[in-house]
């Protein structure tokens, strides 16, 4: 794997302003903020606090009003639309609180879906997926459709989905917010696991015992970072 | 990038989920291009037919008249009949031309009636020409023989009959030498035409030929109507020699003018009808019909087309979320965008396919319960495609940049 406590994403300073209606939102405020490699990242805030608005920078969903954000010392903040796809589809995976599965699509054809974007061979994107979903404990689940299976079984797919183009970094916003305790422990655990195989994790939530099983915690507040 | 087969395979799934829409939505496409396949075809076969039978009438004659076959606008027939009759010694003088092959008198009456024993018939024209009418008019003499000199010189009484004429008066027997009344005139039948079929509707075949010396004998010139007075006088066929026609046509003015006495200043009194002007004249008929239903055709795939972009926006909505999380993961917008586009496409093309199949059954219909006869060209599956293929892109391309352009943070926020 990559060598630990090298920076992958740096944030200089980033606000972010966006309208509602004729009001201006300041959902950030200046954040400065390093991954390394391998960390344990976790952002909480209350709703409102931004840090929705910050995983989306971050993740390059979402580029700042203002400020700097590198992505391994490359200026990513000015990149268009295309580009922004770009290093989504090789640099990131995404675990939502709502799974966001397409639901038309198999367990296997969800979790190939980023390998589409990357022009992956049909024939490589069908044995990569094979053997996340095996990883993950669903080699059995592969031709289920999404209403077929249960919402850990969804969200260990997206899990799936979101290590299956290796990514530098994976995105987890509230990824059990959905789930009842039992099943959130249980993605929690995958997503333990998944740093002690180095890679690299930041999870938004509003948990705090949740927070807890991170390394780091970055606590915003009304667009700002409390603490570090 | 990914492969055209994968965003095919994609909008066929799309689809699928959704055959009642999507049906519906292409309507207007197939009737569309039904009705563009099926007109044009039967357009085509008619062009066909017509053509055919020109041909076979003998497409390069020129007929010298005292009115013209196409006229635009009032036909002032006093005018008309002032003009001096044309007459055998004009055909005798056109046929010394270097240019002209052949010219031939010819003075008919319609509506006449013959009989043969207690056998009638009625409704058949009275042709008066000479031995060269059946070499320039394409006529094959089956039975019997055709007018000599001689026969025309001589006045004999001596007719050859249509094959129409020939069927209906003597079902059971030969009818050369056979006598033949000619509206109670007595001529002596020494030939049978062969079957010639029909122009325009009419039967080439329900005629007798008399030498026209006999012609004028039995009905002389009638000059009480203004009617007779222009359409009863000879008309002179001429068969020019070369394929330069216009070149025949200038000589025969020239000669024509000459014989007439026509100055400069004046204008001609008399006619030079060809059968290209028919066919000239056909064409443009058609081709004003074919404009038409073009314009026709265009409006309904107009109509099929924003039936298109109204259901690839509702698509758009529909699918707002699943936008969001392809982009999230990793789709461009090109890529959306070219989904899209693919997607409407396929269904206008779908829509052209079914369109172009209905067509060609719907003239194949026509053809079997009317007498036209249908058609199908390749050009015009190709037109069936490619106005298919133009209005899934020029309906398709907004909503699918509707859908690429959507922001993929509130895309996947969308319920």
């Amino acid at each position: 794997m990559m060598a630990r406590n090298r920076v992958i994403c740096r944030a200089v300073d980033v606000t972010k302003r966006y309208w509602r209606g004729k009001v201006a939102v300041d959902a950030l405020r200046g954040v400065s903020l390093e991954i390394k490699s391998n960390d344990y990242v976790s952002i909480m805030g209350v709703s409102g606090s931004g840090k929705s608005t910050l995983i989306h920078i971050l993740s390059c969903l979402d580029t700042p009003t203002s400020g700097e954000y590198y992505l391994e010392d490359k200026l990513v903040s000015n990149y268009t639309d295309e580009e922004l796809a770009r290093v989504r589809n090789t640099f990131f995976g995404f675990v939502f609180q709502s799974f966001s599965l397409l639901p038309r699509l198999t367990a296997l054809d969800n979790v190939a879906l980023p390998l589409i974007y990357a022009g992956t061979k049909k024939q490589d994107r069908i044995l990569r997926a094979q053997e996340i979903l095996e990883k993950i404990g669903l080699g059995d689940r592969m031709s289920h459709r999404p209403n077929e299976m249960s919402g850990g079984e969804c969200q260990r797919v997206a899990i799936g989905r979101a290590l299956v183009n290796n990514p530098r970094v994976i995105f987890a916003d509230e990824p059990t917010g959905n789930l009842d305790s039992k099943t959130g422990a249980e993605i929690m655990e995958i997503l333990d696991r998944l740093v002690d195989e180095g890679n690299t994790v930041v999870m938004v939530t509003h948990d705090s015992s949740l927070a807890a099983h991170a390394k780091k915690t970055v606590k915003l507040k009304d667009g700002m970072i409390e603490n570090d | 990038m990914i492969s055209i087969l994968g965003k095919i395979a994609l909008s066929l799934q799309t689809f699928r989920s959704h055959r009642l829409r999507s049906f519906l939505t292409t309507l207007g496409i197939i009737i569309g291009v039904t009705t563009v396949i099926a007109i044009l075809s039967l357009i085509e076969g008619l062009n066909r037919t017509v053509a055919e039978q020109v041909q076979a009438l003998g497409s390069d004659l020129i007929y010298i008249q005292k009115f013209t076959w196409i006229s635009t606008g009032h036909r002032d027939l006093d005018k008309l009949a002032e003009r001096p009759d044309l007459v055998p010694a004009d055909a005798e003088a056109i046929n010394q031309l270097s240019s002209v092959e052949i010219a031939v008198p010819t003075i008919s009456r319609q509506l006449s009636n013959l009989r043969y024993r207690d056998e009638e018939i009625s409704n058949v024209s009275v042709a008066g020409s000479n031995e060269n009418y059946s070499y320039v008019n394409n006529y094959l003499v089956e039975s019997g023989r055709d007018f000599t000199r001689d026969d025309i010189t001589h006045r004999r009484s001596l007719g050859i009959i249509g094959s129409y004429v020939a069927a209906n008066l003597f079902p059971d027997e030969s009818p050369i030498g056979k006598d033949l009344m000619v509206e109670g005139h007595r001529i002596k039948i020494i030939g049978v035409f062969k079957e010639k079929g029909q122009f325009l509707g009419n039967s080439l075949d329900d005629f007798v030929l008399i030498p026209n010396t006999v012609f004028e004998k039995f009905f002389p010139r009638s000059r009480t109507s203004l009617f007779a007075r222009v359409y009863g006088g000879y008309s002179i066929g001429v068969k020019p020699k070369t394929s330069d026609v216009e070149k025949t046509l200038d000589d025969i003015r020239e000669l024509m003018r000459r014989r007439h006495g026509l100055g400069f200043d004046k204008e001609d009194d008399f006619e030079l009808n060809t059968q290209q002007m028919l066919m000239d004249l056909y064409q443009n008929i058609t081709r004003v019909g074919f404009i038409a239903i073009v314009a026709i055709a265009a409006i309904s795939l107009v109509v099929g087309g924003i039936g298109i972009m109204n259901i690839m926006l509702v698509s758009v909505a529909e699918r707002t979320r699943e936008i969001g999380i392809r982009k999230a993961v990793g789709a461009s917008n090109q890529y959306i965008l070219s989904q899209f586009l693919t997607e409407s496409i396929i269904l206008a093309l779908i829509g052209g396919i079914i369109g172009i199949g209905f067509g060609m059954l719907l003239a194949a219909l026509i053809s079997t319960v009317s007498p036209l006869k249908a058609a199908v060209s390749f050009w015009m599956v190709l037109l069936g495609f490619g106005f298919s293929a133009a209005v899934g892109i020029f309906f398709g391309i907004y909503p699918a940049r509707r859908a690429a352009g959507l922001n993929p943070i509130e895309a996947l926020r969308y319920e």
